[in-house]
């Protein structure tokens, strides 16, 4: 009986110990930016940001450098992200909850050919087809004279394009799951397909919703590649300042962890505040690339 | 501030225009007599999904494949000369290698890691196990380029002289070795291997996240019975409790898989794809943003769809497998 109890005991301990060792790799790195981001600009470059950490209250701190970059165009930024990463994530939500309702309680044919091709897309890398809808734009601009690319709009359409596959995906999985009586009674009683779902089957959706907006709002909000090409330099979201100040030789660390973590903030409110949900999601098998 | 108005009034107008949208499209089909009307039901559900993915997803992706047998311009057929300018490019078959490279090393790192993170802290009590999942869970709320950031700091590297500010450097040389360029050096593709670490740290949460899920769902009496035939931790690990996770960890190798084919940002963000770094997503990207060359850019990407098809297949047989499962 000791024995075991011995054996439990350095197996809790040797899970312990390997556990703080990753979580000590895990943000050793993410620690060091940090720190560098709250020193005064005189010893940011000249001593390492450990010195700040071993010797915490002999320290300086100051929030200088999120100062500075606030007000040298990480709070345009900021403005920027927020007005991309809303609507496309509320737009593709509303639109694949009405395709994810066809594809739960309705009767087609193909349904099943539909479906396949949805989960196929969910694979295909999004610059295969970011060239032809950029250039589909600019054609558009000239034919029509509507200014397309360089807008945010031009961005929530092609996140909401972007996020449609698995989008439908998790939604109808979880669609899946509500009883299918109801939906017949409630035909039965006379209502139409419309009530059935605003009224009925949007209203419990609600943790699926949650976790497919939390996935999305994440996924929007740290993309570089289609602000880049759709959004811009005129409204430059913050992974592009971002991507523009690491390239910057001599700029000199200190701002741009600062910018790093100007950009963290909301997202990582949002994760743990909504961790539940996020975990629900990528349970469900939202991932996406 | 102008622009936060703006996008609060898109919001409503966008809110209010796709309810309206649906709400005519499913006045029309009303209007429909009965029979034809139950037959059509669906298109009012559909139709703004499936013009939306077509529109943006599927006949671009044709016509990538259309341009990539184009010339630069995308203006005459040139067959399969991009094609073969790519296959007999010493620089496109390293980018290839590279590739391959990411697809053999991360995947299976970053689940062997995760199944170890999950299982560890499925022995340190509750309280502990949810700290250390969320700090080791952190880095999936990280943009690849802030995370770039984050790693490229952790390998900076400084002229000699002064001070150290990367921690790598500073346990080189406090191991006696002189600092070096890490980002630089492509000795056994030594940077493509550090870039890939950044990966790594990023989807390890994932991985562990889903795998502990699977772990908390084998049953306890399997355990039991195994502690009671004298079996060791490691035993029980290896025999009763990984054998019943093993689907959910191939599921999770196959998203990471599928995710590092496509790598591209913490190309872009860390080195440019210089010093031998670059991968298929990157060199798409400079051949197009920097060359402006369709033709090229759309082969390139082509070869990457055409290197992923497998992947969709399988990802169709495992979608399938959970369908049954149902």
């Amino acid at each position: 009986m000791s024995k075991i109890l011995h054996l439990l005991r350095n197996l809790k301990l040797g899970s312990l110990l390997g556990m703080i060792i990753l979580v000590v790799i895990w943000s050793t790195p993410t620690l060091g930016l940090l720190i560098t981001s709250l020193r005064p600009s005189s010893l940011a470059d000249i001593s390492p940001w450990w010195e700040a950490l071993f010797n915490p209250l002999s320290t300086l701190w100051t929030l200088d450098a999120y100062q500075n970059s606030l007000s040298s165009g990480m709070l345009d930024s900021l403005i920027n992200t927020i007005a991309v990463t809303i609507p496309a994530t509320i737009l593709p939500l509303m639109i694949a909850a009405n395709a994810a309702y066809a594809f739960t309680f309705l009767n087609f044919k193909g349904k099943e050919f539909f479906f396949a091709v949805l989960v196929a897309l969910m694979v295909i890398p999004l610059q295969s087809s970011l060239i032809p809808v950029l250039r589909g734009m600019v054609w558009f601009q000239k034919a029509v004279g509507i200014p397309l690319t360089g807008t945010y709009a031009s961005a929530w359409v092609v996140h909401s394009a972007f996020a449609m596959p698995l989008a439908i995906y998790i939604l109808r999985n979880y669609m899946m799951t509500l009883p299918r009586e109801l939906i017949e009674a409630a035909k039965v009683d006379g209502a139409s397909n419309y009530q059935i779902f605003w009224q009925l089957v949007l209203p419990v959706s609600v943790p699926a919703l949650a976790s497919f907006a939390i996935f999305q709002f994440l996924w929007v909000w740290n993309d570089y590649l289609i602000a880049f090409i759709f959004v811009g330099e005129q409204k430059a979201v913050m992974t592009y300042r971002l991507l523009r100040l690491l390239g910057q030789y001599g700029q000199g660390w200190r701002d741009v962890a600062a910018g790093s973590f100007i950009s963290l903030i909301i997202p990582l409110i949002v994760f743990f505040a909504l961790q539940r949900y996020f975990v629900r999601g990528l349970l469900a098998g939202s991932v996406k690339g | 501030m102008g622009d936060i108005f703006l996008g609060l009034f898109a919001i409503v107008i966008g809110v209010a225009a796709s309810y309206g949208l649906y709400w005519l499209l499913n006045f029309i089909i009303s209007l429909l007599p009965e029979r034809l009307r139950k037959k059509s039901d669906w298109l009012a559900f559909l139709t703004p999904a499936v013009v939306l993915v077509i529109l943006v997803l599927i006949a671009p992706l044709f016509q990538t494949i259309g341009w990539s047998f184009m010339d630069d311009g995308a203006k005459n057929w040139v067959g399969l000369k991009n094609y073969i300018d790519l296959f007999t490019d010493q620089r496109f078959l390293q980018i290839l290698l590279n590739n391959f490279l990411w697809v053999l090393v991360v995947p299976a790192i970053t689940v062997v890691v995760g199944t170890a993170a999950a299982a560890l802290s499925n022995q340190v009590g509750p309280k502990l196990e949810s700290i250390f999942k969320s700090l080791i869970f952190m880095p999936m709320a990280v943009s690849f380029v802030a995370a770039s950031t984050i790693w490229s700091y952790f390998y900076a590297y400084v002229p000699p002289g002064r001070p150290e500010v990367g921690v790598l450097n500073a346990v080189v040389r406090l191991l006696g070795f002189p600092p070096q360029p890490w980002l630089t050096i492509d000795q056994g593709h030594l940077n493509s291997f550090l870039l890939m670490a950044v990966i790594v740290w990023l989807q390890v949460g994932y991985a562990m996240v889903v795998i502990s899920s699977g772990i908390k769902a084998v049953p306890e009496e399997t355990i039991e019975a195994a502690q009671l035939d004298g079996a060791n931790p490691w035993q029980i690990f290896a025999s009763v409790i990984l054998p019943q996770v093993w689907g959910t960890v191939m599921s999770v190798f196959v998203t990471v898989l599928i995710l590092v084919m496509k790598i591209f940002d913490i190309v872009l963000a860390m080195t440019r794809g210089n010093f031998n770094t670059s991968v298929l997503a990157f060199e798409w990207y400079k051949q197009f943003f920097e060359n402006s060359n369709v033709g090229p850019a759309s082969a390139v990407v082509t070869v990457l769809v055409i290197l992923i098809v497998p992947l969709m297949w399988l990802q169709i047989q495992t979608v399938r497998q959970q369908e049954l499962l149902r």
